[in-house]
């Protein structure tokens, strides 16, 4: 029998030894992938991000291409679907976990949800054409791009809000009613304020979805480079953003430099937006474990 | 109460259920509108010849619409993105839950998640840059555009997904299972793969229709790398997905061929909507477990 066992455990070490060797060149692998991609973009893009090309407008006559304009459209689209969908989503949430005692009808809105995270962005790109920009008059302009972006959004806030608003104790809402406060009032100075954190994840992530959207925006929201005078009219024309910019000059015009610029551009940006995320994170969570 | 008081909260009640049916709302109108806008060309066209033809010509004089060439394409390229991208990333998944020390997988950890966060258009250039005149090089290809390539990028993109979901799937298995492995004389390794893989399954399943989810639906990283020729899809050959087909042409389609992108979303939809029936059942399952 003692040469069998022998055997056994050796065979055991060998496949322990594989596997393990496995996991740690698939490791190896994604790490080196991270590094790869990130070095190729920067070694190929930061040479050709000059202030130039960054503080410029793309001018035919002079041959000259800029990204000021797309850069000012990336800022409202933020900004705009920011203002818009914060107010519904963090609602929405509250509505799921303060208000809603229905059951089914949780469901329901949970299930919507998940559907809408689950949406390609190039269908919110086909309805929102549809939508936005036919139906209800838009054009191809920033202003249906943003609303696109506020319904394909929406999802995201509404998840981190209500995980948050979950983990507040139900202690606080007790304590606060029965001192006699009203359920808005509650919710206002006492249940929000402890929620913050979700709050504020919901719209950093928000920002790196904007960022990155490129799909849904190309059929809403157009490739304009027009820098227009005013925020009212800078929302009624076509206006595209920097990743819908980064496609068009790379697929249609053969511009790669431009393209790559533009990329470390992106890329610097979500890593930005990560560290951001990472940081308001241990922000709340050294707040609230001092309180 | 005052009774000013009590509009207001009735009235705050109100308004957040308005929030609250929003989203609901929102998935109706795109339900409805896909629905219309996709059925009239797949009524003119027939359902059969649009879904089973395999010769995509919209702008010939005699247009073709069949639409099986961009399905299967989309089908090989999600399943080929997700036999490179879903080992890799559970084996990651592995390293970041059990194995790695805690400072390295702090750093990887914030690696895969800045992985995610690259917008699908730098993936594209990316490929289009380095896989594309790659496989021209490594296979004698005239053109580099093609499936492989676009199944390359696809994995990555996953990558992430998979890793994310799969992890965390791995950090909820109770250590006492492990513990029990071990006191039995099980190896470490043993026990991760014999023990925690199969206690977390789950969850990486889950981990893995999303990240199918995110392939199925990607356009932005595929129509950069894919080629958009209506081939048959082949590992070599230049190939359209169902979200390239319709970025592709939107911007300049009209009449019929129009009607039929809409149509091809609208398939794309149905196929969306079977992928998160699929995550329901899944997760359903581990719930009554």
């Amino acid at each position: 029998m003692k040469p069998d066992r022998q055997l056994f455990s050796t065979v055991r070490a060998v496949r322990s030894a594989v596997l393990r060797a496995c996991v740690y060149l698939c490791a190896l692998l994604t790490a080196g992938l991270l590094l790869g991609i990130l070095g190729y973009v920067l070694f190929k893009g930061v040479p050709h991000l000059t202030w130039e090309l960054l503080s410029g407008k793309p001018s035919v006559i002079k041959g000259t291409i800029g990204i000021l304009p797309n850069i000012i459209n990336t800022l409202y689209l933020i900004v705009f679907t920011l203002l818009v969908a914060l107010p519904l989503g963090v609602g929405a949430a509250i509505y799921l976990t303060e208000y809603a005692t229905n059951r089914k009808l949780i469901s329901v809105i949970e299930f919507a949800c998940e559907t809408l995270a689950g949406l390609p962005s190039i269908l919110y790109g086909l309805v929102g054409m549809l939508f936005f920009a036919q139906m209800l008059g838009f054009q191809t302009s920033l202003l249906a791009g943003g609303c696109t972006l506020v319904v394909m959004i929406l999802p995201t806030i509404i998840r981190t809000t209500q995980e948050s608003l979950k983990t507040v104790p139900e202690g606080y809402r007790h304590g606060s009613l029965s001192l006699g406060s009203g359920k808005w009032h509650m919710i206002r100075t006492v249940v929000l304020p402890c929620a913050m954190d979700g709050v504020v994840s919901g719209c950093i992530l928000s920002v790196g979805r904007i960022l990155g959207e490129s799909a849904a925006l190309l059929f809403t929201a157009g490739v304009g480079t027009v820098i227009a005078t005013d925020i009212i009219s800078a929302f009624q024309v076509s206006g595209g953003s920097l990743s819908v910019a980064l496609y068009i000059y790379v697929s249609e015009r053969g511009e790669f430099d431009v393209g790559f610029a533009i990329a470390v551009l992106l890329v610097v940006l979500a890593l930005i937006v990560n560290t951001s995320a990472k940081a308001a994170k241990d922000y709340f969570r050294k707040r609230t474990g001092v309180s | 109460m005052k009774p000013k008081a009590k509009i207001k909260e009735s009235a705050m009640g109100a308004l957040f259920f308005v929030c609250g049916a929003i989203s609901v709302v929102c998935v109706l109108v795109i339900t409805v509108y896909l629905i219309v806008a996709g059925l009239p060309a797949i009524q003119e066209i027939g359902i059969i010849p649009f879904l089973t033809g395999t010769e995509w010509s919209s702008t010939a004089a005699e247009p073709k619409f069949g639409i099986l060439p961009f399905i299967l394409t989309t089908v090989w390229g999600t399943l080929g993105a997700a036999l490179i991208g879903v080992p890799v990333g559970v084996l990651t998944a592995i390293y970041l839950s059990k194995m790695a020390p805690r400072r390295m997988a702090d750093a990887l950890r914030m690696g895969v998640q800045l992985l995610a966060g690259i917008p699908s258009v730098v993936y594209g250039l990316v490929g289009m840059t380095i896989l594309v005149p790659g496989m021209m090089q490594w296979f004698n290809l005239s053109n580099g555009t093609c499936l492989l390539a676009a199944i390359l990028v696809l994995a990555v993109m996953i990558l992430p997904t998979v890793v994310s979901v799969s992890e965390t799937a791995l950090d909820a298995v109770p250590r006492e299972y492990e513990e029990a492995s071990m006191a039995l004389g099980a190896t470490q390794t043993e026990t991760v793969f014999q023990v925690s893989l199969r206690a977390a399954k789950g969850g990486i399943a889950s981990g893995i229709v999303l990240g199918i989810g995110r392939a199925v639906g990607e356009a932005m990283a595929v129509i950069m790398v894919a080629g958009n020729v209506a081939n048959m899809p082949g590992l070599f050959k230049s190939v359209t997905f169902l979200t390239t087909a319709v970025a592709k042409e939107m911007s300049y389609a009209s009449g019929l061929q129009r009607e039929a992108l809409f149509s091809i979303a609208l398939v794309l939809f149905c196929f969306v909507m079977l992928m998160n029936i699929l995550l329901n059942c899944v997760i359903k399952k581990r719930g009554t477990k």
